[in-house]
C-alpha cells in the first residue's frame, strides 16, 4: 500500500492510525488474502486483531519499528540408550503452523519443529526426526510415495525399531496402501499418523495419536504398514489399522479414520494397553527389498447415472489399468461393457469395486455383473477401490504381463482381501 | 481530586440468537447427551514460550469430560467440525449496541483464539472479536467511557468437579456474549449499580438479549487509593453490586490498616519455614485434627513473628488469617488455623501453648497451623505465609469470585495479558459503510423514549416506567398490561409487590413465565387482583398457577357464594350497619374482603356491599 511506503512502515512495527475519529494504535499485521485492500491490520495491545480502512484524511505514524523474533530452537533430548524410533514429516496438519500471512494451516518445515510438538516422546526412545517433504497430503503424487518407501526402508534396514510417518489425513489411506505393497515383509511396524486438528490448538489430537504410535511400536510385536489415528471423539483412546484396509470416512472428525470390511487391528489405550482385534504380521528381522516400481497410467472412475460412454471410453482407451468404483455389487450401465470388453482385448487392465465400500463386490449375482466377468473385467472383491488403485499402480509397475498382473490383483498380499466378513 | 474508590466494569451479555458459529439454538437443557473425554495441552506462542499459567493448569493434569447433548450442541460445540461463519445476526446485534453506545465500529472484524485451556471449551481458547472501540454513556449527568465492546462465544457449563475431572455440559459454549468494558469511571457503589443497569437498559432495547438469572454476568474491578486493582468475577446479581463494592472497599482498608500495624511494629517478611508439630497432639480432641492424623496426615505448624492481633482482631476488623486460609485452600487443604482464634475447635489451651514453646514464640507472635497429608498442609502453609508477607505491602492484586452474601473470595492471582491468535478457520468480516447505514437507520427505541411511551401509553406513572425499563421488566409489563386496569396492577407488582416479597423470601423463581400466567389468572377472572402477592408468594415457592390457586382457596366463587358472605358481614354488624347507615360501606370493605380472600376483586366486591347494603337498609 502507497501510504505504508511512503511511512515505510513494515509488518512489525508499532503504529499509531489516527484521524476520521479513529486513534488506535499496535502492531501491524500481515494483511489477510480477504482484507480489504485499503484496511490495515494491526494487533492492539489487548492482543486483538483489528481491522481499520484507511481514508486520505487519516494519518499512520510509526511509534516503533518491530524486533526480528527469532524462535529460540529447542532441540529435545534424544533419549539416549532407549529404543530408536524414526519420525517421518511429510507435512499435513498434525505438524502444521498457523500463518499470519494468509491465515491458513501451514506444514512445519524441520525435523526439529515435529519433535517440537511433542518433546515428552524423547521419554520414551531415542527419536531420528526427518521432514521428507512438506506438503499437504492432497499434493501427495506416486513420486513422493516412491521417495517416503525407499527413506522408510533405509531406516528399517539400519535396525530401528520403528517408523512414524506423519502424513496429512486426507490422502494418508492411499500413502499407507502404496507403502504397504512397496516395502512387502517389513521387520518392525510403520506407523502412519495424522492429526484431524491442527498442533497449534490445545485440543489438537496430534500429541496423542504421535506418542501413541511410538508406545504402539515399542509395545506391540505388531510388524505391518498401520494407520492409527482417534478411535471416538474421546482422548482415551487411539484405534490401529491395517493401511489396505482404512479410510477417512468423515471429514473433520477425529475418528474419520475407519477400517472398512475387518475391524481395526488393535485398540490402544491412554493407560498403553493394547487389546487386538484382527491377526497380524509379527516383528522380525527381515530385511526390506523395496520393490517401487509404480504405473502411472492407471485411471480410477467412480460409476454414476448418466455416465457418458465417449467420455467414459476416452479414459479408459488411455490408460494401461483402470479401477471403476461401481454401482452395488459392482455394476455399471451395461452399454459400458462393449467398449471395457474393447479395451481388455487390447491389454487394458480393469478392476471392478464397489461405490458401498463395505460388502463385497460379486459379479455372479446379476447378468451385468457375469456380462462384466465375460468381458475380462477382476473383481476388487472387498478392496477398497482406492486400494484397488494403488494395488494396480503397483502391479503393473513390476511386470507387462497381463496374466501375471491378474494373478497378483487376485492374490492377498497385505490384507487388503479379506475372505470373511462378519456380522460386526 | 482522589476517589473514595475506582470501579470498572466489563459485562457480559448472552444474545437470544442463534449460536455465534453454528445454527445450535441458544439455550441450557436437561439433556446429557453423548459424553467424550479430551486434555488440553499448552502450545508455544509465536516465540516459542509456553504460558505460565497455561502450564500450571496442564500440570495439574486436569481430564475434562463433556456432556453434548444434541438439542443444544453439535459436531461444532465438541471441536468435532471446524466453526461456520460467524453469526451475522450476532454481528448485528452488537453492531446496533455499540451505536447506541456512540461507539466506533471497526471496518473489518477479527476473530481470536483467546487461550483458555481450564476445559470450559473444548478447543482450548475462547473465539472472541473486537467489535468497536471508544464509546460513551452518560449517567447521572457524568460520563462514563465505554473502551471496547466484543463479541464472544460463551463457555461450557460446568457440571461436576470429580478430583482430576471435570464434566462440562456444552448447551451454553458457544453461546454469543457482547463483552462491554468500561473505562474505570465510577466512583461510587451505586453509581456502578446505575451504570450497570443503564448498559442492559442499552442492550435490552435491541430485543435480542437473554434474560433472567447467569444471562448476565458482570466483572467487577475494585481499588481504593493505596489499595491494589480487584477484580470480583462473575456477579450475576446486579442489585449486589453496590454490596460487592462496599465490601471490597472496607477488606482494601482494612488491609492497609494491616500493612500500618505491621509496619509500625518493624515486620520483617517472614521467612517460610514449616514445622512438623505432630508429637505435641498426641490426645487431642479437635475433630480436624483427629482426622487428619487417622488418615496418615501430620500437623504442620508455621511461624508468623509479629502477626499478633492482625490475623483476627478483637473487633473483628482485621482479618488477614481468613485471607491466608483462602490462599491455604487453593492447594487443596479444608482451611487453617491462626494463633487470633486459638484455643478454640477443640484445640486447647495445652495445646496452644505447647506449639508457642516449641517454637519459642514470644507475645506477639503469631502461628499458622495446617492439619492434611505432609505434603498438602506443607503447601497450603507456604501459600499462607506468603499470603502473610504480602500484607507488609498492602493489598495484593487479584481475582475473587463473588459469594451471594456480597463478599467475595480468592481465587486466583489476576491473569496475565491474554494469549491471544487469529483464528485462522473464520474469514475476517467486513463492515461495510451500507451494513452500518442500514443499522444505524433501524435502531431501537431508547430506553429513556420507551420509559415516556410506555408511561403515555399505559397511563402509569414515569417514575413507574422509569423503575420498569431500568430494570428490564418492560417487556414483561406490555404483554401483561392489555388494558389500563391491568398496566396498573402490573406496574404496581412489578415495581413494588416483588420486591416487598423479595424481603421476605427468595423470588429467584419468578420468571417471566409464571409472572405471565399469574395476570392471565387475573384477567380471566380465576382470582382477583388482590391476591396476585399471595399467589406469586406461592409461585416463589415452586407452585405452578393451579396448585396456587388451590392451595389459596381461591378458585373462582360463585356470584352466590360471594353474596352470602357479604351478607353475612353485614349481619354480624347490623348495629353498625344502622347507626351508619350507607357510610358504613367504607368501613365494611376490610371485613368483606378478609372474608372474600381475594376470590373477589375490590370493585365487584364493592358492588355487592352496596346492593346488601341497600336490602338491608330499605
Amino acid at each position: 500500500m502507497s501510504m505504508l511506503q511512503s511511512i515505510d512502515a513494515a509488518e512489525g512495527d508499532t503504529i499509531r492510525i489516527s484521524g476520521d475519529g479513529r486513534d488506535i494504535s499496535g502492531v501491524l499485521q500481515p494483511s489477510g488474502e480477504f482484507s480489504h485492500p485499503d484496511v490495515l491490520v494491526v494487533k492492539m495491545d489487548s492482543g486483538y486483531d483489528v481491522g481499520v480502512r484507511i481514508t486520505p484524511s487519516m494519518n499512520v505514524n510509526i511509534i516503533a519499528k518491530g524486533e526480528v523474533k527469532t524462535i529460540p530452537s529447542r532441540v529435545p533430548s534424544k533419549g539416549k540408550g532407549l529404543p530408536r524410533v524414526a519420525i517421518l514429516g511429510t507435512g499435513g496438519t498434525i505438524s502444521s503452523y498457523a500463518d499470519q500471512r494468509t491465515g491458513a494451516v501451514h506444514p512445519a518445515l524441520s525435523a526439529e519443529d515435529l519433535l517440537n510438538t511433542v518433546p515428552e516422546i524423547a521419554d520414551i526412545c531415542d527419536v531420528n526426526a526427518e521432514a521428507v517433504f512438506s506438503i499437504f497430503s492432497e499434493n501427495m503424487s506416486v513420486d513422493n510415495w516412491q521417495q517416503l518407501a525407499e527413506v522408510t526402508a533405509d531406516y528399517l534396514n539400519s535396525g530401528i525399531d520403528g517408523v512414524i510417518i506423519l502424513h496429512g489425513t486426507d490422502t494418508m489411506s492411499y500413502t499407507a496402501a502404496a507403502l504397504s505393497f512397496m516395502l512387502g515383509d517389513i521387520p518392525k511396524p510403520v506407523i502412519i499418523t495424522g492429526a484431524q486438528r491442527s498442533s497449534d490448538r490445545p485440543s489438537s489430537d496430534a500429541y496423542i495419536n504421535l506418542y501413541s504410535a511410538a508406545q504402539f511400536i515399542l509395545s506391540s510385536d505388531a510388524a505391518e504398514v498401520l494407520v492409527l489415528m482417534h478411535d471416538s471423539p474421546s482422548d482415551t483412546s487411539v484405534a490401529v489399522h491395517r493401511a489396505t484396509k482404512v479410510r477417512k470416512m468423515h471429514t473433520s472428525r477425529r475418528d474419520a479414520f475407519q477400517s472398512i470390511n475387518i475391524s481395526p487391528i488393535a485398540k490402544l489405550g491412554s493407560e498403553g494397553d493394547i487389546a487386538y482385534l484382527e491377526s497380524y504380521n509379527q516383528k522380525s528381522n527381515v530385511r526390506v527389498s523395496p520393490r517401487l516400481g509404480m504405473e502411472k497410467d492407471v485411471a480410477f472412475i467412480q460409476y454414476y447415472p448418466g455416465m457418458s460412454p465417449t467420455i467414459f471410453e476416452n479414459i479408459i482407451a488411455k490408460n494401461k489399468g483402470v479401477v471403476i468404483s461401481g454401482t452395488g455389487l459392482g455394476h455399471v450401465n451395461s452399454e459400458l461393457i462393449k467398449p471395457m470388453r474393447k479395451a481388455i482385448e487390447s491389454g487394458t487392465v480393469i478392476v471392478m469395486t464397489s461405490q458401498c465400500l463395505s460388502g463385497s463386490v460379486n459379479l455372479n449375482v446379476y447378468s451385468t455383473g457375469r456380462d462384466l466377468l465375460s468381458a475380462g473385467v477382476i473383481s476388487g472383491e472387498d478392496m477398497l477401490p482406492e486400494t484397488a488403485y494403488v494395488k494396480l499402480m503397483w502391479a503393473l509397475g513390476q511386470t507387462d504381463d497381463v496374466v501375471e498382473v491378474r494373478k497378483i490383483m487376485a492374490s492377498n498380499l497385505r490384507g487388503e482381501l479379506s475372505d470373511r466378513r462378519l456380522m460386526q | 481530586m482522589s476517589h473514595e474508590v475506582t470501579v470498572g466494569l466489563e459485562i457480559h451479555q448472552q444474545l437470544n440468537t442463534r449460536k455465534l458459529f453454528c445454527n445450535c439454538p441458544s439455550c441450557l437443557v436437561e439433556e446429557e447427551g453423548a459424553t467424550f473425554q479430551r486434555r488440553l495441552r499448552p502450545i508455544q506462542s509465536e516465540e516459542g514460550k509456553i504460558d505460565r499459567a497455561a502450564l500450571d493448569q496442564a500440570e495439574r493434569k486436569m481430564q475434562f469430560r463433556y456432556q453434548s447433548p444434541s438439542s443444544a450442541s453439535c459436531l461444532v460445540e465438541a471441536d468435532e467440525e471446524p466453526p461456520h461463519d460467524a453469526s451475522s445476526e450476532a454481528i448485528d446485534v452488537a453492531l446496533t449496541v455499540a451505536a447506541l453506545l456512540g461507539a466506533k465500529p471497526l471496518d473489518e472484524i477479527y476473530f481470536m483464539r483467546k487461550l483458555v485451556i481450564d476445559g470450559s471449551n473444548t478447543t482450548g481458547f475462547q473465539r472472541t472479536a473486537m467489535i468497536a472501540l471508544d464509546g460513551f454513556l452518560e449517567v447521572n449527568g457524568r460520563r462514563i467511557s465505554i473502551d471496547t465492546l466484543c463479541l464472544e462465544e460463551d463457555a461450557a457449563r460446568k457440571v461436576e468437579t470429580d478430583g482430576s475431572e471435570i464434566t462440562y455440559r456444552l448447551d451454553r459454549l458457544g453461546i454469543p456474549l457482547i463483552e462491554i468494558a468500561t473505562a474505570p469511571d465510577m466512583h461510587s457503589p451505586e453509581e456502578v449499580k446505575e451504570v450497570a443497569q443503564r448498559i442492559g437498559s442499552i442492550m435490552r432495547a435491541t430485543r435480542k438479549v437473554k434474560r433472567g438469572i447467569g444471562t448476565i454476568r458482570e466483572d467487577v474491578n475494585i481499588s481504593i487509593p493505596g489499595g491494589a486493582r480487584v477484580e470480583i468475577k462473575g456477579v450475576q446479581e446486579l442489585r449486589m453490586l453496590p454490596t460487592y463494592v462496599e465490601k471490597e472497599m472496607e477488606r482494601q482498608q482494612s488491609l492497609l490498616a494491616i500493612r500500618d500495624i505491621l509496619s509500625g511494629r518493624g515486620i520483617e517478611p517472614v521467612a517460610i519455614e514449616v514445622t512438623d508439630l505432630t508429637y505435641l497432639f498426641e490426645g487431642c480432641k479437635s475433630k480436624v485434627i483427629t482426622s487428619a492424623l487417622k488418615s496418615g496426615g501430620k500437623v504442620m505448624v508455621s511461624r508468623l513473628p509479629g502477626f499478633t492481633g492482625v490475623l483476627r482482631s478483637e473487633d473483628g476488623k482485621l482479618r488477614l488469617g481468613a485471607e491466608m486460609a483462602q490462599y491455604a485452600r487453593t492447594k487443596g487443604v479444608r482451611g487453617i488455623f491462626h494463633s487470633d482464634e486459638l484455643p478454640a475447635y477443640g484445640i486447647e489451651k495445652q495445646y496452644v501453648d505447647a506449639i508457642r514453646d516449641a517454637l519459642k514464640l514470644g507475645p506477639q507472635d503469631a502461628f499458622a497451623l495446617c492439619a492434611a497429608s505432609a505434603a498438602k498442609a506443607r503447601e497450603a502453609l507456604k501459600t499462607a505465609v506468603e499470603r502473610a508477607n504480602g500484607a507488609l505491602v498492602g493489598v495484593p492484586e487479584e481475582t475473587r469470585d463473588p459469594l451471594p452474601d456480597g463478599s467475595s473470595v480468592y481465587s486466583r492471582p489476576l491473569p496475565g495479558a491474554d494469549r491471544m491468535h487469529p483464528e485462522t478457520d473464520v474469514l475476517p468480516i467486513s463492515v461495510p459503510t451500507d451494513r452500518m447505514e442500514n443499522i444505524l437507520s433501524n435502531l431501537p427505541e431508547l430506553p429513556e423514549i420507551r420509559i415516556e411511551r410506555i408511561a403515555n401509553d399505559y397511563g402509569i406513572h414515569i417514575q413507574q416506567s422509569t423503575q420498569l425499563v431500568r430494570e428490564g421488566w418492560d417487556d414483561v409489563f406490555e404483554e401483561i398490561a392489555t388494558d389500563n386496569e391491568l398496566a396498573a396492577l402490573a406496574a404496581r407488582t412489578l415495581t413494588s409487590t416483588l420486591s416487598e416479597l423479595e424481603r421476605e423470601i427468595d423470588i429467584s423463581q419468578l420468571n417471566e413465565n409464571i409472572l405471565k400466567a399469574a395476570f392471565a389468572g387475573v384477567s380471566s377472572g380465576t382470582f382477583a387482583k388482590e391476591a396476585v402477592p399471595d399467589v406469586l408468594r406461592k409461585m416463589a415457592e415452586g407452585m405452578n398457577i393451579d396448585e396456587a390457586v388451590s392451595e389459596l382457596g381461591l378458585s373462582a366463587m360463585s356470584a352466590d357464594e360471594a353474596r352470602e358472605i357479604v351478607a353475612r358481614v353485614i349481619r354480624e354488624r347490623e348495629d353498625f350497619v344502622r347507626e351508619k347507615g350507607k357510610a358504613a360501606i367504607g368501613p365494611l370493605m376490610g371485613p368483606v374482603m378478609a372474608e372474600l380472600r381475594g376470590r373477589l376483586d375490590g370493585k365487584a366486591a364493592n358492588e355487592l356491599l352496596r346492593e346488601e347494603l341497600q336490602k338491608l337498609l330499605s
